[in-house]
């Protein structure tokens, strides 16, 4: 036995680990005392995390037999999981938004491959978006018609998210570029608009498109709800697009557009062929981060009762069978928040590497010409 | 937030202030053109209006909304739930996107007169209450002198609370807290001897205790909070249909009509069921639906006893007592005026 004991102690120290174990975390009593007491902490943790995840959580059954088990009731989960995603859309037609949301993981899969980036690539996301409305909708592709306030979960947070990406780009450079603009009319709109929204958090515009704009049409004339939101959300990350392309803008030296006025070329096309091009390529890394600020946002629209992903967990919450499992609805809705903002971090960030940048390829971006 | 949400509601009321006076084209005539009635609902409320997990709505209020789809197409299927917030509902209401509230809204005179509501009869009586541990022996509020008593902050709850206790001459020890998991929670851990929120409410909280049994809600109820749909003002004909709606609930039980017999019950020689299912008619044309009107909501729908059993009654997780709600006839106060 001692003999064991020697043996194993002298091939110890041979472990890298081990050593670097010693050294670090061993090497005085108190340094042994903390890391024992620590480690012991960590220990007791984890182990009553992993046994409320895992060994006493309740797989199958219902709310009585969770309650009695004290774990985590991943059988809630199993419940509602079909309405957390896919929310009040009936159940029959729910192959449409499943559709959707396959389309949409396909596409941004399609986006992480160097090879497939282009042209076609930009159609194939307008497009697949565009019919996604009409096939959620229904009416013009002779399908069952499914009104908006129906639509929910996770394809609504989707959509609002991505149509409001798609169109705030766009609105966000003309804003940027008025900005900087010589007309006077031009920019003071474009500064007072951008301002005025930068100014309100996103609540208030959503709460003004929801409960005050209805106010002041005439009577009997609604505009759908979804509708005024999704407009609301283009308006605010529009004004934050704007300032984020003005950076980009700025970036670009007085120089270049004078080279570019030099050899002949309009205002307008100074502006596409010369500035534009460099200044959007140098804010890719913020732009990426307003659009995951963005998706997170969506989630605001609970305070106006548009059944997002956020808000139809919240609302799975009252059903009277199942009271008092929020933390597993959260949890499970958390994970599926992180893995969309995760994978359009990771896609940022292998745009950015396939870029050429000041740091690596010299002076590419500045002095180009 | 809690700053927020009274912005939020101060420019809600603003909101629906600014609507005042303003006439709309008759509802009904709407409704029939579209199809199908527009009600809002809350987006969550356990036994009155929540999603099961189909995505459908359930409950005591949505129960009155399916109702008027009844009575209107004969189809309580031609109903379309808008989910509000709170903030929300009012304006909603007004600029036309619902027809009607099914939303555990409170009738209060201000909401009678400057909101610019019409409410129909109450469909559930609401009211403050308390919640006590089984084994501590209390089975009236008069004992909870001197008790530590879990209240939500800055609610009108806490208020309530206040008042009963004075009127009572009772020393009152106040818990406050921020929500309602931290409240029921706090209760459990015996940090406090009484939990009050309004009385569905505390059956809501007592279904997620490991043993709901050992909980018991006192009979005493210290607030009155009578909640009814509601329709805008300036439409009379629309208020009769959901008026009468809900009465016709509430008379089909009085006559002992449910789902289930009111096909026997349709040759009964009883002229007030007779009346009532539209056999003998009269009450259809005058209010310019359907002569089956009242037929096809229990049929469909079902009688407000059967709705109230179906959603929160003794068989469900909330376990609700009828008490106030009872029928007239069993000391609650559901009444029907006749239907003839």
């Amino acid at each position: 036995m001692s003999e064991l004991i020697l043996r194993l102690h002298e091939k110890l120290p041979q472990w890298k680990s081990v050593t670097w174990a010693k050294k670090n975390l061993f090497n005085s009593i108190f340094n042994t005392i903390l890391t024992i007491s620590i480690g012991l902490l960590v220990l007791n943790i984890l182990s009553s995390v992993v046994s409320w995840f895992f060994l006493d959580a309740t797989f199958q059954g219902d709310a009585k037999l969770c309650r009695e088990s004290g774990g985590a009731c991943w059988a809630f989960i199993f419940e509602k999981s079909r309405y957390i995603i896919f929310g009040h859309y009936p159940t029959a037609l729910v192959w449409r938004p499943a559709l959707f949301i396959f389309g949409v993981i396909s596409l941004f899969g399609a986006s992480f491959k160097r090879e497939f980036w282009g042209k076609r690539l930009f159609w194939s996301w307008i497009l697949w978006l565009t019919f996604s409305i009409l096939l959620l909708d229904g009416r013009l592709l002779g399908l069952t018609h499914v009104e908006t306030t129906k639509w929910g979960g996770l394809p609504l947070t989707l959509l609002i998210s991505f149509i409001g990406i798609g169109c705030s780009y766009p609105f966000g450079i003309i804003l940027a570029v008025a900005r900087q603009s010589n007309l006077i009319v031009l920019k003071t709109l474009s500064v007072l608009f951008i301002e005025l929204i930068r100014g309100v958090p996103l609540i208030s515009i959503l709460f003004m498109a929801s409960v005050l704009f209805p106010i002041f049409l005439p009577d009997g004339f609604t505009i759908d709800k979804l509708f005024r939101a999704q407009v609301a959300i283009i308006l605010f990350s529009g004004a934050y697009m704007a300032e984020v392309i003005r950076g980009g803008l700025q970036a670009i030296p007085r120089g270049q557009v004078e080279a570019a006025k030099s050899i002949g070329l309009t205002n307008s096309q100074t502006l596409r062929l010369v500035v534009l091009p460099q200044a959007l390529r140098i804010v890719i890394p913020p732009t990426v981060s307003t659009f995951i600020g963005m998706f997170k946002d969506t989630s605001l629209l609970v305070i106006i009762a548009l059944f997002d992903l956020m808000f139809t967990t919240k609302s799975s919450l009252s059903d009277s069978e199942w009271l008092g499992f929020a933390r597993e609805a959260y949890i499970f809705t958390a994970m599926i928040y992180f893995v969309c903002c995760f994978s359009m971090s990771r896609l940022s960030k292998k745009i950015e590497e396939s870029m050429p940048s000041d740091g690596k390829k010299g002076k590419g971006v500045s002095y180009g010409f | 937030m809690k700053l927020n949400n009274r912005l939020i509601a101060s420019l809600a009321l603003l909101a629906t202030v600014m609507w005042l006076g303003s006439a709309q084209a008759s509802t009904i005539d709407e409704i029939k053109k579209r199809g199908h009635v527009k009600c809002g609902v809350s987006a969550g409320l356990p036994g009155f209006s929540a999603p099961d997990s189909k995505g459908n709505w359930q409950g005591l209020d949505v129960d009155v909304c399916r109702a008027l789809g009844a009575a209107i197409f004969g189809d309580a299927k031609k109903v379309k739930f808008v989910g509000l917030s709170a903030q929300q509902r009012f304006t909603a209401l007004q600029s036309g996107e619902v027809d009607v509230l099914t939303r555990n809204t409170t009738h209060t005179l201000s909401r009678d007169t400057s909101v610019g509501l019409n409410f129909a009869p109450t469909n559930y009586y609401d009211g403050q209450g308390f919640m006590v541990k089984k084994k501590s022996k209390i089975t009236s509020a008069k004992q909870l002198s001197g008790a530590a008593i879990c209240v939500q902050q800055g609610t009108t709850t806490e208020r309530n609370l206040a008042d009963y206790f004075r009127q009572n001459k009772m020393k009152m020890k106040p818990i406050v807290m921020e929500g309602n998991d931290e409240l029921f929670k706090a209760f459990l851990a015996g940090r406090c001897d009484a939990l009050t929120t309004d009385a569905s409410g505390l059956a809501a909280e007592r279904t997620k205790a490991k043993n709901p049994n050992e909980l018991v809600i006192l009979p005493e109820v210290i607030s009155k909070e009578p909640l009814a749909a509601a329709v805008r003002h300036g439409d009379d004909a629309f208020f009769d249909i959901v008026k009468w709606t809900v009465y016709a609930l509430i008379s089909a039980e009085e006559l002992g009509i449910t789902s289930k017999n009111v096909d026997q019950k349709i040759k009964s020689y009883n002229p007030d069921v007779l009346r009532f299912l539209g056999k003998v008619p009269g009450n259809g044309k005058a209010l310019g639906l359907d002569e089956k009107w009242a037929y096809s909501i229990v049929k469909q729908v079902g009688n407000y006893g059967e709705s109230f059993e179906k959603h929160v009654g003794k068989k469900t997780a909330l376990r609700l007592d009828r008490g106030l709600n009872a029928l007239w006839t069993d000391g609650g106060l559901m009444y029907s005026p006749p239907l003839k």
